[in-house]
């Protein structure tokens, strides 16, 4: 139980980190290209995939 | 190349029936009690999120708004994230037999048959727009596939749609009402939903890796012709003036997630094991993200290859693979925007057609003469077909819907739309799951108000937008006045008709839902269930439910009524469960107790949701209404014996800290005992070799008055010899009493430690000469000097000596002392060239009446007190005391002393 609490406290402090990286101002920040790609593009894929990754990372761990 | 509609109609045949197949494995598996839902099956499931709106109409929104589209993913992503508000709603909706959310938000405000008819109305005219929205998709892939355009004026029976409608239908009907308790699980649909969440999935990525490598040459290729076109390189960056829509979309899409009827159904209804939870947390937010990551290139793509004459961007998925001839993978993109809407009209349809018929036809029937009529009869069968007509209706009317609208504009905006109405839901419900004060009559006043906003300032536009009603109100606002134009509220302008709508609904919502709940007095239910909501995760959930129910029932009339709704099988079968639970053989047997009235309250809810069950159980049972009061007072009492409960354990945990130091002490104290015990038996033996001596050398005497006088002599030397000893011996140990009682004086002045250790020797000089030893003294003229007590070192001193004479040999015998100052410390050092010690013997002799030398075959030649006595006279100054030496080489006896700081300076 205490276990469990304390996966979903890191779940959702990773959800507070992510709101203000996906909305408006930072969203805008990225300009231009990045490696050939529009840098918006890049930023909003590359930061969805870090928090998925987090959130998995999280919530898969065995142990503690 | 096309296919050919014979093909296509074919293809689309043996897909619905693998769908069939699908579901009937999940259904015979489930039966069979190996479930085939796993944590991956359950993350799969929730992508009934992405509809055909996602499938086909993301490149559309993207082709206009740019990268904005992503907004409805994000913030499910997002959402999920705070995963515990879901594992809070499952919690609840396991413990109360939860069937939908209109049942969910009336059982939370007291089980109010108008509250969940209000939320079922709400619901049914948001959603149906939307379920017409997947049929139109369904109907333009037709027609592109088949390469010509539907008529539609043809006969309605001629038309695909309605086939394809019928088809879903049917598949809801037979895999959705296979029981009348619609908490139960329906584990085909859901397998179903999984399999068509894969097949969009693939569809997708394989039309997206086909446009942007096979037509381009890769992300690089599109985006870098894209950012060479003045048209669409404005797509490549973010508009800062959007940035309010940006976090309204965000807001909208993951109150969405939470509050579709059909996200409720499959996240909370059909979830198996809350622990699946957690894997959806990542794995549902990835398949968002696979789902979105072409629909960019996709777009572009599109419209660099059909140049200005591209036609509907909404259907690029099927029209860019057809255009290079790709019919094959045109007919896959197919079937995968036909599992999309299907996926959702299933879900969507079961989930509406449980709230039609439960909380908006049983109300109605339960107070109606027909109904009366056949109150003795066997419910179940009629419930089972109301829902069956609820599903075929709901369909129908979808379909109406899509035939009426067409291509007017409140169909296509309706994905947006329809999100804003669940959201309506919102303040309700997050409110109702975490705020105890909040109250029926704010809910009620909270959902009718931000729905009433949401159909001026959003459906009704829309309605004139596509030409059914005057636009008038709409441009110039209602009878001209220009402060109340529906999309532009008291002048609230800057912000598209999603936001602004959001904005001043959920604002109005919220508002009257606060304020109303904290100026009304809720009813005794609605405390109850508040109480067993909010505090749903911290407790049981279901914990004084028994306790806030008084009066008299009779179980026969319960079994009766359990009969009549859920059919006597199936009745039985809880009850034998029920029983057992309750550690009783027979049911017949149960008691008609407040917990038996509870469970029979909790099984029809099942059936026929909570405000309707609650009427009918209170159709027969005598209930002692509780007033408001006495609800408070019993859920006072329970949270005062829980505060007393978390009281007495913190207690009880001190109790046992306070244990294990008594423990500990009483063990110590037994070790002390033990010590002394053997101190004093080691002392009295002590004391008896002398005693016993002398009382032997005495008893010779006496009985021998004529010995020699030499005898006589060297009798008497004993005597005295022993005598002194034995005075010795009880000084030294009443010095040691003292001294490790703290009760031992001491006279502190400055001491000259050269001085002190010349007088030393001079004062034992005479054991020197006796026995021939040579004494060597390396020290300064005038020592260190330290706060000391003088003769306590001296003592120290002769004893070092007088040991080191003892052990020394009988001829040669040497003895050095030196005197150094090293580290702000001085170190007195007393060597001898006797036998010396062993290593294990370099801490014994510190050790209280430890002899030197062999004690079994030696005379002893000293108290044993010595050493020790000296120990601690050192250690009282703040120095240390100990031996050094290697045997056959003589022994090191070494003491330090701390100087004071100034000595330290000098030196």
């Amino acid at each position: 139980m205490r276990q469990s609490s304390t996966i979903r406290q890191r779940l959702a402090g990773i959800g507070l980190v992510g709101l203000p990286l996906l909305s408006f101002p930072l969203v805008s920040l990225p300009v231009g290209e990045f490696a050939g790609l529009p840098a918006t593009y890049c930023y909003l894929f590359g930061v969805w995939l870090w928090l998925i990754a987090l959130a998995a990372w999280v919530s898969e761990r065995r142990g503690r | 190349m096309m296919p050919s509609g014979w093909l296509v109609t074919a293809v689309a045949i043996a897909y619905l029936g693998l769908l069939f197949a699908v579901a009937r494995f999940g259904d015979a598996r489930a039966d069979a009690g190996r479930s085939i839902i796993s944590a991956n099956v359950y993350s799969l499931s929730l992508a009934v999120y992405c509809t055909s709106w996602t499938f086909y109409g993301s490149v559309g929104r993207a082709t206009s708004g740019g990268l904005s589209f992503l907004t409805i993913y994000l913030g499910p992503t997002l959402v999920l994230l705070f995963g515990t508000v879901i594992a809070k709603m499952i919690r609840i909706s396991k413990a109360h037999r939860i069937t939908s959310i209109a049942d969910f938000i009336a059982s939370r405000y007291g089980k109010s048959q108008f509250l969940a008819g209000l939320v079922t109305v709400i619901a049914v005219i948001g959603v149906i727009p939307y379920i017409a929205l997947q049929l139109k998709a369904v109907s333009a892939s037709f027609d592109i596939v088949f390469a010509n355009p539907v008529d539609m004026s043809e006969p309605w029976w001629a038309d695909s749609t309605l086939a394809i409608a019928a088809v879903m239908a049917v598949f809801t009907i037979l895999f959705g009402t296979r029981h009348l308790d619609a908490a139960e699980r329906h584990e085909g649909m859901v397998a179903a939903v999984a399999f068509e969440s894969v097949v969009k999935l693939v569809a997708f990525l394989a039309v997206g890796l086909f446009v942007t490598y096979g037509l381009f040459d890769g992300f690089g290729d599109v985006f870098g012709r894209a950012a060479a076109s003045p048209e669409l390189a404005k797509l490549l960056t973010l508009d800062p003036a959007r940035s309010g829509n940006w976090l309204a979309l965000l807001i909208l899409s993951g109150l969405a997630i939470l509050l579709l009827p059909r996200q409720f159904q499959i996240a909370v209804v059909e979830n198996v094991d809350e622990s699946h939870l957690r894997r959806a947390v990542w794995l549902f937010p990835l398949y968002l993200l696979l789902i979105n990551i072409f629909v960019f290139p996709l777009a572009l793509g599109g419209m660099l290859h059909f140049g200005g004459t591209g036609g509907d961007a909404d259907t690029f998925v099927l029209t860019l693979p057809l255009s290079e001839g790709a019919s094959g993978l045109a007919l896959f993109a197919f079937i995968g925007g036909l599992s999309a809407a299907t996926g959702m009209v299933i879900v969507e349809t079961i989930a509406l057609s449980t709230m039609v018929c439960n909380d908006l036809v049983m109300p109605w029937l339960l107070r109606s003469a027909w109904f009366d009529s056949r109150a003795r009869r066997d419910l179940s069968g009629i419930l089972l077909g109301i829902r069956r007509f609820a599903i075929a209706l709901i369909l129908l009317l979808g379909y109406a819907y899509f035939r009426a609208a067409g291509e007017a504009y409140a169909l296509v905006a309706i994905g947006l739309i329809s999100f804003a109405a669940v959201s309506q839901f919102a303040p309700a419900m997050l409110g109702g799951l975490y705020w105890k004060q909040g109250n029926q009559a704010g809910a009620v006043a909270g959902l009718l108000g931000g729905f009433a906003v949401w159909l001026y300032t959003l459906l009704l536009p829309s309605f004139a937008k596509s030409g059914w009603i005057g636009r008038g109100f709409l441009d110039l606002g209602p009878a001209g006045m220009a402060m109340l134009k529906p999309q532009a509220l008291f002048g609230l302008g800057g912000m598209d008709e999603i936001s602004h709508c959001l904005f001043w609904s959920l604002l109005v919502n919220s508002a009257l839902y606060v304020g109303v709940s904290l100026t009304t007095r809720p009813g005794a239910t609605e405390v109850a269930q508040a109480e067993r909501f909010v505090d749903a995760l911290s407790r049981g959930g279901a914990a004084p439910r028994a306790s806030l129910w008084r009066g008299s029932a009779s179980s026969g009339e319960l079994v009766a009524l359990l009969e009549r709704f859920l059919g006597p099988a199936r009745a039985r079968k809880q009850l034998r469960a029920y029983a057992r639970r309750r550690d009783l053989d027979d049911w017949k047997s149960l008691p008609a107790d407040a917990d038996f009235v509870s469970f029979a309250e909790t099984q029809l809810a099942g059936a026929i949701g909570s405000a309707s069950a609650r009427v009918m159980v209170a159709s027969v049972v005598q209930e002692e209404e509780l007033g408001l009061d006495e609800v408070l007072d019993i859920l006072d009492e329970a949270s005062q014996v829980r505060a007393y409960s978390r009281e007495l354990e913190a207690k009880s945990k001190a109790l046992e800290a306070a244990t294990a130091e008594l423990r500990a002490a009483n063990n110590r104290l037994r070790e002390l005992d033990r010590m002394k015990d053997d101190f004093i038996s080691t002392v009295t033996h002590e004391l008896r070799t002398p005693l016993t001596s002398i009382r032997a050398l005495s008893e010779l005497l006496l009985d021998d008055p004529r010995m020699d006088l030499s005898d006589r002599r060297r009798f008497f030397g004993i005597i005295v010899a022993e005598a002194e000893r034995l005075t010795r011996l009880i000084n030294q140990i009443l010095d040691m009493a003292k001294l490790e009682s703290g009760r031992a004086e001491w006279v502190t002045g400055e001491v000259d430690l050269a001085t002190m250790i010349r007088e030393s020797v001079d004062s034992v000089d005479q054991l020197f000469r006796g026995k021939g030893v040579a004494v060597e003294l390396h020290l300064p003229e005038t020592g260190p000097v330290i706060q000391a007590d003088r003769d306590r070192l001296v003592q120290v001193m002769i004893n070092l000596l007088s040991n080191a004479v003892k052990f020394v040999p009988d001829s040669g015998g040497r003895v050095a002392v030196t005197l150094a100052v090293d580290a702000g410390q001085a170190r007195i050092e007393v060597a001898d060239n006797g036998v010396g010690l062993n290593p294990d013997e370099l801490d014994v002799v510190f050790e209280k009446f430890r002899q030197g030398g062999n004690t079994l075959t030696d005379k002893p030649q000293g108290t044993g007190l010595g050493l020790p006595i000296s120990r601690q006279i050192v250690e009282y100054f703040g120095g240390r005391l100990w031996a050094e030496s290697e045997p056959g080489q003589g022994a090191r006896f070494i003491f330090t002393l701390p100087l004071p700081r100034e000595a330290e300076h000098e030196n």
